[in-house]
């Protein structure tokens, strides 16, 4: 239980700050393309003998600047090379683990999750990914800013938004690889989008959302873990029902702040004050 | 090359998928220029400013700015692009987008520093808009938000100002306010300004170009009806507000 609590909260606060960019700039469809993919990785993990994460490690990084390599350089439109992406993970997953002799061990952890049973080499794996992603974000916050917000004006102020672009397709395959064993490759894209999107509501700062994702993501993680222990309920999917049902709530919440407040824009404050 | 020469443009073609969009393009924008390009839509106006900032390499020609190519030549040019481009709803602040402008002075990895800071505060003050600061991008008018985009190209202390149909979203009063920004602006740069409003743009600035993939321009606000005529492809009544007076001089 308690490896299962960790895991919880180093996958909050993965998805919590890379959910954030996913989120702002309409990546999410990416994140279920990655995603989907890196099952690929987990097979190669198997065939190889290796542990699945590692190979997932890999295999999804490849993928994810493969991807952002071919949409920038070619005419090929985004959604076609993810879509493309997707599906060939998830076959080439599915062969190599048909391929493999023996019985797969874990293959319903990596693709549901099972966050109860996360060995130590896991966490530990978890944890580096952590920290990678913490650093390059700390250290090209502002550059991720400008290029979430307008690429063309960056390039225009000298920033390689190419490279930029393509760092931040492996943070989200290196957070992809943290949460597959918590929630599962099919549903990592609830964990990417569902706590940034709910932060949105409640903040205008992107820092401040990160933080308040992060919270939010170790909330539904801590209250799924309990939800599915009581109910013997899956983990996985207990987690990502308790982030749904808690965003739903949330909507309903500050569509009422909203219609109580109304906002005004500056422009007609200072013409109301100067009546 | 002229010592006062900001971007000059030789012999310049830009085809999209073989279709022109520029065409033998021969230009040339000198320091002290406050100059207002017209011409219909789809005439290559954005094209024209993209190529100045080296966004698109035409097929042919060649283009200079500042002495060496365009890449190089952006750390000295402010951009104010089209003013529909971006998210409203984006969760940045009027201060964190303004600071946007310093990303070439800033370097890599490194936070603003005090200077990155001091040039934001003061290119906010001279488009009176420092109260501002702290509040949500899409929660100013389309005016104050243009004039937030003409702060983040200031604080570049650019020695050429490239702004892309920046009134587009704008009303009459507001234009006012801010074609007198610009003329207070123009004695530390160049300006060139893309525009198909043709009145607004005649008054405030120094010269006129006409762009309908073709260019004419005689350094002046000299522009013949016949050029008008071939740059909008249609007959022209030509209407001027204000004062009554002739704006477009005839061209003999």
């Amino acid at each position: 239980m308690r490896h299962a609590l960790l895991a919880g909260l180093l996958a909050a606060v993965a998805c919590g700050i890379i959910g954030v960019y996913v989120v702002v700039n309409r990546m999410v469809f990416i994140s279920g393309g990655v995603s989907h993919c890196s099952f690929g990785g987990i097979g190669l993990g198997y065939y190889l003998g290796i542990n699945p994460v590692l190979g997932a490690l890999f295999f999804t990084v490849a993928s994810a600047l493969g991807m952002g390599v071919v949409t920038r350089r070619t005419k090929l439109p985004e959604d076609t090379a993810i879509g493309v992406l997707w599906v060939m993970g998830m076959a080439l997953g599915i062969i190599l683990v048909g391929l493999t002799p023996g019985y797969p061990p874990d293959l319903f952890s990596y693709l549901f999750g099972n966050i109860l049973l996360v060995p130590t080499f896991d966490l530990f794996v978890m944890l580096i990914l952590d920290i990678v992603i913490i650093s390059v974000v700390f250290l090209l916050y502002k550059e991720f800013l400008a290029l979430s917000f307008d690429e063309e004006f960056g390039t225009v102020a000298g920033i390689p938004t190419e490279r930029l672009y393509l760092i931040l397709l492996c943070l989200i395959a290196l957070t992809v690889v943290v949460l597959i064993k918590v929630v599962g490759i099919i549903l990592i894209m609830a964990l990417l989008t569902i706590p940034a999107a709910m932060a949105r509501q409640f903040t205008h700062s992107l820092k401040r959302m990160m933080l308040l994702s992060v919270l939010f993501g170790a909330v539904f993680a801590v209250g799924g873990l309990w939800l599915s222990y009581a109910l013997d309920w899956a983990s996985g999917a207990t987690i990502v029902l308790v982030s749904v049902a808690l965003f739903i709530a949330s909507l309903g919440f500050s569509r009422l702040r909203s219609r109580r407040q109304l906002k005004v824009s500056p422009l007609t404050q200072r013409q109301l004050s100067d009546e | 090359m002229a010592t006062n020469e900001v971007v000059k443009l030789e012999d310049v073609w830009v085809h999209y998928d073989g279709v022109p969009a520029l065409e033998g393009i021969n230009l040339a924008i000198n320091q002290e220029d406050f100059l207002g390009v017209i011409g219909p839509n789809g005439g290559g106006k954005t094209t024209l400013l993209k190529v100045i900032l080296g966004l698109i390499r035409p097929g042919q020609g060649k283009v200079t700015v500042l002495g060496g190519n365009p890449e190089r030549g952006r750390r000295f040019v402010g951009y104010v692009p089209q003013y529909s481009l971006f998210d409203r709803d984006f969760p940045v602040s009027v201060w964190d987008v303004v600071l946007m402008g310093r990303l070439g002075q800033a370097g890599l990895f490194r936070r603003y520093s005090e200077e990155d800071k001091k040039t934001a505060r003061h290119a906010l003050e001279t488009v009176e808009l420092l109260d501002f600061k702290d509040r949500q991008i899409g929660e100013l008018s389309g005016g104050e938000q243009q004039r937030v985009f003409i702060a983040r190209a200031l604080v570049a202390e650019p020695k050429l100002l490239l702004l892309d149909e920046p009134t587009a979203s704008v009303d009459a009063p507001m234009q006012t306010g801010f074609y007198e920004l610009l003329q207070r602006l123009k004695q530390r740069m160049a300006i060139v300004l893309v525009t198909h409003d043709i009145s607004a743009v005649s008054i405030y600035v120094d010269e006129i170009a006409c762009l309908n993939r073709r260019l004419f321009y005689h350094h002046s606000k000299e522009i013949s009806v016949e050029e008008l005529e071939a740059t909008y492809q249609c007959p022209i009544e030509l209407i001027a507000h204000g004062v009554p007076h002739r704006i477009l001089r005839e061209h003999d």
